[in-house]
């Protein structure tokens, strides 16, 4: 859905114009919030433009990403399956991330931002659990007490993560509101914040929400981005033909994607969640199906009804299992620079295990959205290089995984 | 007397001195006590502020969820809502809408402004629509003389403050604490001295909302501002089947 503008939209996204002064990527963005958050987001704007770039912060950031996330994280080529495929195919590892996900690099730079701030404590919504698992990690190293909501749908099905999160000191709140999922856990972490507007800092997980979380949440994840493309150039000497990531909120795949921006070259390719299929409800591919409207405070894509109701949505993997999307995303999609793409339930979770028996890693069910869409790619593009990134680790999407293909095997 | 005018005088000539501003979420109970209830609550309250179910109610506490995510399952639009409110013998008591932004954009919101003026709608409070991303919406309320009723808070810094009650028309809803709806709240001195607070920054009369249930509470707000929101206790009344005049009556004497 290339929009009429598409041209001058991507060459204001290529100068850096976006977020402009009001928050927003193009038409999508701004900050739609309860006149208790307005002071809050005000703060939350001038601490991330006194210190996000700031020499001091930024070394801190660097210190914290290399000695205690484990970054950089490797670019591992994939012999088995380029051969099986037809094409190049490299993983960026973010699974091999502390706390096993890209989610740590928005937390710790969260964490470290509204230690900066003073607040007395966090909150946090989760989905699959890896962002309750990062910020509970990253609070724990900053030292703030931390609250995490989470849909009791997705306490039941990453069932680890709930320990992990607990294990790591903080305090699991299952939200049993709404579709008891991702969208329901953000709607309770921000009625928490409503609540406590002065001493608290939520931190959101996505590359979603009102100005400035989408581009914070870009910058702090565009670690992944930068440096994939500088690791791919030095292992072969070129950039990709293409690189792909599964699309939930947005938060891996628009800080793999950003640096690759004005390569114009490269092919990007966002993978969402095909779901049961593209009926309204069975799928969460809000770019793929979704209208603008306004929900968790911006202008963007969303599944809806035609009377503005939000959709519930399906997705075998609770991390993209929701009906908005990153407003950067939906710019992205308008200026014709990312293609977008659903793949199935099925063919996710058949790719999770090719990539296990030929290369002997355990990817996320959200990751395997991507790989999914790849060996798509791969089928009509032989010989070419595709950078898929590889954004979580699976284990703990062992309940549904003992739930689907483990028990078809037996 | 434009539509808006009417919220403004509505409150300012209250019975007994306080205006009551009642709330239900419309379709709650039911779809088929709207008319009536409506019409009950219409003949006591001063203003009736009709809620707009949205599967996402950010600001909002338990109760107006559960009836939001009910009045839904029976099948509210706000197309339904705006039809009834077109077919029916309307409360003498100007009516508010309260709604979150996205059912509005997506009725489209010039149409929406049209059809409300016909539905005898005065006024519309949009909590996820602060007032700087407000422009294209009070425009087209401007056309129809309807109110855009801004919210302000006790963490509003103070030239915010001076803004939001310059804009907002038919009245200022003031919330008197931070916090979703619902919850039962003391009335102690930083409370009244924050309402004294918008009482002088604002031209348009000013009402307290957010946690209202007591007659006692009521008392405690007197003169300090010219009425009270009651939504969540109202809601609370309406699902146990009780009478909702003779409740809003309890909270006049």
């Amino acid at each position: 859905m290339k929009s009429d503008n598409a041209a001058q939209l991507l060459a204001d996204e290529l100068a850096g114009k976006f977020p402009d002064a009001r928050g927003r990527f193009g038409p999508f963005g701004g900050r739609y919030v309860p006149e208790t958050l307005f002071a809050a987001f005000e703060n939350l704007d001038a601490a991330v433009k006194q210190h996000l770039h700031a020499a001091d912060f930024q070394a801190e950031l660097a210190r914290e990403l290399a000695n205690w996330v484990g970054r950089p994280t490797a670019l591992t080529h994939a012999p088995k399956m380029s051969a099986a495929w037809g094409a190049e195919v490299w993983f960026k590892r973010e699974d091999l991330a502390h706390t096993g996900a890209h989610k740590i690099n928005n937390a710790l730079g969260q964490a470290l931002l509204a230690k900066r701030l003073g607040v007395k404590r966090i909150v946090a919504e989760t989905g699959a659990g890896q962002h309750g698992v990062a910020t509970a990690a990253a609070c724990a190293r900053v030292g703030l007490p931390c609250t995490v909501y989470m849909g009791s749908v997705d306490m039941e099905r990453q069932a680890p993560n709930v320990g992990r999160m607990k294990l790591l000191g903080a305090t699991v709140v299952p939200v049993t509101s709404g579709d008891q999922t991702l969208r329901a856990a953000i709607d309770e972490a921000f009625r928490d914040w409503v609540a406590n507007p002065t001493d608290t800092f939520y931190i959101i997980g996505s590359a979603v929400g009102p100005h400035p979380f989408p581009y914070l949440v870009r910058e702090l994840q565009s670690v992944i981005g930068k440096e994939a493309r500088r690791q791919f150039l030095e292992r072969t000497g070129k950039l990709p033909d293409a690189v792909m990531a599964c699309v939930g909120g947005g938060s891996n795949s628009i800080g793999l994607f950003h640096p690759f921006i004005g390569d114009a070259s490269v092919e990007i390719i966002g993978i969402e969640a095909g779901g049961t299929g593209d009926k309204l409800g069975h799928n969460a591919a809000t770019l793929a199906y979704g209208r603008p409207g306004v929900l968790h405070g911006a202008y963007s894509l969303l599944l809806q009804d035609a009377d503005g109701q939000i959709q519930e949505t399906h997705s075998v993997s609770a991390g993209l299992d929701y009906p908005g999307v990153g407003p950067e995303h939906s710019l992205l999609l308008w200026a014709g620079r990312v293609r977008y793409e659903a793949a199935t339930d099925d063919d996710s979770l058949a790719a999770l295990a090719e990539c296990c028996r030929l290369e002997g890693i355990l990817p996320a069910i959200e990751s395997a959205h991507a790989f999914a869409g790849a060996k798509r790619w791969a089928k009509s593009n032989p010989g070419k290089a595709v950078l898929i990134g590889l954004s979580g680790r699976g284990d703990k999407d062992m309940p549904t995984l003992q739930r689907t293909l483990l028990a078809v095997k037996e | 007397m434009t539509p808006r005018e009417k919220i403004s005088a509505a409150v300012a000539q209250a019975r007994g001195g306080t205006a009551i501003v009642a709330f239900l979420t419309a379709g709650y109970p039911g779809l088929d006590r709207f008319r009536d209830d409506l019409a009950k609550i219409g003949s006591e309250a001063d203003v009736v502020e009709i809620g707009v179910p949205f599967t996402d109610p950010m600001a909002d506490g338990v109760t107006i969820q559960r009836s939001s995510r009910e009045a839904l399952a029976q099948g509210f639009t706000l197309r339904w809502l705006l039809a009834e409110l077109q077919a029916m013998t309307r409360p003498k008591a100007p009516l508010v809408l309260m709604s979150y932004l996205n059912p509005l954009l997506a009725f489209g919101l010039e149409k929406l402004a049209a059809e409300s003026a016909k539905a005898g709608v005065c006024g519309f409070i949009v909590p996820d629509l602060p007032y700087d991303e407000s422009a294209d919406f009070r425009a087209a309320l401007d056309a129809h003389g309807i109110a855009l009723i801004q919210m302000v808070t006790p963490v509003t810094p103070p030239e915010r403050l001076k803004q939001l009650c310059a804009a907002s028309q038919g009245f200022v809803y003031a919330v008197t604490m931070t916090g979703t709806t619902g919850r039962n709240a003391a009335v102690p001195a930083e409370v009244t001295n924050y309402l004294d607070a918008v009482r002088s920054a604002s031209k348009q009369p000013v009402c307290a909302g957010f946690g209202i249930r007591s007659r006692d509470q009521v008392k405690q707000l007197e003169g300090h501002v010219a009425g009270v929101i009651v939504g969540s206790a109202l809601v609370e009344v309406l699902e146990s089947g009780q009478d909702a005049p003779t409740f809003l009556k309890s909270l006049r004497s």
